[in-house]
């Protein structure tokens, strides 16, 4: 029982994070300006990497019978476990700056609570990433200020792009009905509920500080069925795409 | 650990205090210099362009940061080195002639060991 809550919680956490590098991913070359296209094309390799050590773990600790590869590419789009945050495509960096800045302050008040895991594997990991996710909240609150604060057209476009996202933001925090409640007794982590006070209570400041409105939550449907294997409409063509290299022959060596 | 209090450091730990931004500004070249390990001088690795002063740091850190060992960096806008004309080199000409202000010269590593042998030292220095 235990070993299937800890596939559920590693799997979401992964997808979530194998999807979105892949999201930001296709921001490289085309970013506004060279030194920030260069940032997020990094964060995002970030993201595919700690994708990565989440399936690694898996396997190593036999979780899921097959390769972290073969888990990773060859998943039917309902094993997925993802939050519908992150299958949206990208829109303008607008929306793209805001989904990183909600995303890696979930992502860092996670890994931050792992850190005393009772499942030692993720402690490891969480330890490992932290300086990590501490430049990348850096460099998401340091764009949402700077937009936040620049300009009336600016101002707009931020306060537009958190207003259409927050719900699905929210959506990250989608309790499991059947693991919650062993992964909390267990101490592997504090559970979602916990998680996200703690990511309303990170986001909060820096919203304020960049004079933008975090809409009411409780008036707000958050964006859930992600992590049932119930997805939006975008993450089919992604993940084929994603996989097509990887699909034309799945036993080549890399 | 010692910190040169001539540099002003990033504060990490309010996330709000990090970034104040003059509407309209421009934004500027800022030269960027590595530390490969502390204690180490800072190198100068290239130059980013950034609205300020913070974005610039934040923008060095991935640009020059990302692969080779690195534990700090500086960012210095670029308008704010004073540098001499390049017609005037030859302030520095003759240089090369001066070979007695060159610390090489002194010939002196006799001394030094014939000291650390008074001294018991079993290590010489060549």
């Amino acid at each position: 029982m235990l070993n299937k809550a800890l596939t559920d919680l590693l799997t979401k956490m992964a997808d979530d994070e194998l999807i979105l590098g892949h999201r930001n991913s296709e921001w490289t070359g085309l970013g506004p300006v060279m030194e920030e296209d260069i940032a997020f094309s990094s964060m995002a390799q970030d993201k595919i990497g700690h994708a990565w050590a989440l399936y690694n773990i898996m396997e190593e600790k036999q979780l899921i019978g097959q390769s972290a590869d073969m888990f990773a590419f060859c998943r039917a789009e309902k094993d997925f476990k993802c939050s519908h945050l992150v299958e949206l495509p990208n829109a303008g960096y607008d929306f793209s700056l805001m989904r990183h800045f909600l995303f890696d302050h979930a992502e860092a008040i996670r890994y931050e609570s792992l850190q005393d895991s009772s499942f030692e594997p993720l402690q490891h990991l969480s330890k490992k990433v932290k300086g990590e996710l501490k430049y990348h909240t850096l460099h998401a609150n340091a764009w949402v200020m700077q937009l936040g604060k620049g300009g009336e057209e600016s101002y707009d476009r931020m306060q537009t792009a958190l207003n259409e996202i927050i719900g699905l933001a929210a959506g990250i925090f989608e309790p499991s009905k059947d693991y919650e409640d062993i992964l909390i007794a267990e101490k592997v982590y504090p559970g979602e509920k916990e998680l996200y006070t703690r990511w309303l209570e990170s986001i909060y400041p820096v919203l304020v500080k960049s004079s933008l409105n975090l809409p009411d939550m409780a008036g707000l449907t958050p964006g859930y069925g992600g992590r049932q294997g119930k997805h939006t409409a975008y993450l089919a063509p992604l993940l084929k795409e994603m996989g097509e290299v990887f699909n034309l022959d799945v036993d080549a060596n890399w | 650990m010692s910190l040169d209090p001539r540099v002003n450091r990033l504060k990490l730990g309010d996330p709000t205090a990090v970034i104040k931004v003059e509407a309209g500004e421009n934004w500027n070249v800022y030269e960027v210099f590595h530390q490969e390990k502390r204690g180490a001088h800072h190198e100068h690795v290239g130059c980013v362009h950034a609205p300020d002063p913070q974005m610039a740091l934040i923008f060095a850190k991935e640009q020059f940061g990302r692969r080779k060992k690195c534990v700090n960096l500086w960012v210095v806008r670029s308008a704010d080195i004073l540098a001499f004309d390049s017609e005037d080199e030859d302030m520095f000409a003759t240089n090369m002639e001066k070979t007695y202000r060159d610390a090489s010269g002194f010939k002196v590593m006799e001394k030094i060991n014939k000291f650390k042998q008074s001294k018991g030292t079993t290590n010489h220095v060549k």
